[in-house]
């Protein structure tokens, strides 16, 4: 399942809707992205997530279709924030299920891998010290290229 | 007249995250038009950087492709988030 919206997310609430949902499954994985209080360039007040619809969505979609067919995953779950997102909220949440832990282990990591570095949004960072539009990082990629 | 988006740090350049612009005679494919705006935003080739990619409604494209009033052409710069 996925969404993207502007909507708080409640991992708790979430991991335990998708427990129920997975029940049968030997192992549940779950992944929450907080927004961090502290950026090299001084504290941040929130950021703002922009998507690109429904590419963004598309594009979610088929990186799920292709951790089903690369991992035994009988469940995924994405979550993804859009707009104004305070720091200490979560901005994402991810949750994959499967038989054994190790198909969930990597099939939660190589999701985060595509929505750090090829999921369509663009994200600003409002600072005490100004606003920056911050893109993915050298160790972004890296981390994404371990999957190809 | 075509619809254009600018996404991410490319509205900073631009003013404005989206415009319809009527397109001039001389310009018929992606690449054209991204050459024209970068000179009519003075962008100094923030749009002609070749990680800033360009969909046509909704689809990701090359710089030969055709372009026509009725689309929409979205600018893009590198994405990510989480």
């Amino acid at each position: 399942m996925l969404k993207v919206s502007e909507d708080p997310i409640d991992a708790s609430a979430l991991l335990k809707a998708f427990e129920t949902e997975a029940a049968g499954a030997g192992a549940i994985v779950s992944f929450s992205g907080i927004v961090r209080s502290k950026a090299t360039s001084g504290g941040v007040e929130h950021l703002f997530l922009q998507a690109y619809s429904p590419m963004t969505e598309d594009g979610i979609q088929a990186a799920m279709d292709e951790a089903q067919s690369r991992w035994p995953i009988v469940n995924a779950l994405v979550q993804h924030r859009v707009g104004e997102i305070k720091a200490g909220e979560t901005i994402v949440f991810v949750a994959t299920a499967s038989a054994h832990r190790r198909a969930s282990f990597e099939a939660a990591d190589f999701l985060m891998d595509y929505l750090k570095t090829k999921a369509v949004f663009w994200k600003r960072e409002k600072t005490d010290r100004g606003d920056a539009w911050i893109e993915p990082g050298d160790s972004d990629y890296a981390d994404a290229e371990r999957w190809r | 007249m075509a619809k254009l988006l600018y996404f991410g740090r490319l509205s900073d350049i631009t003013g404005a995250a989206e415009e319809s612009l009527t397109l001039p005679d001389t310009i018929s494919t992606a690449g054209e038009l991204r050459h024209f705006l970068d000179l009519r935003f003075d962008a100094q080739g923030a749009l002609l950087e070749p990680t800033v990619r360009i969909a046509v409604n909704n689809e990701l494209c090359f710089d030969a492709t055709s372009i026509s009033e009725t689309d929409e052409i979205a600018f893009m710069p590198p994405v990510g988030g989480g």
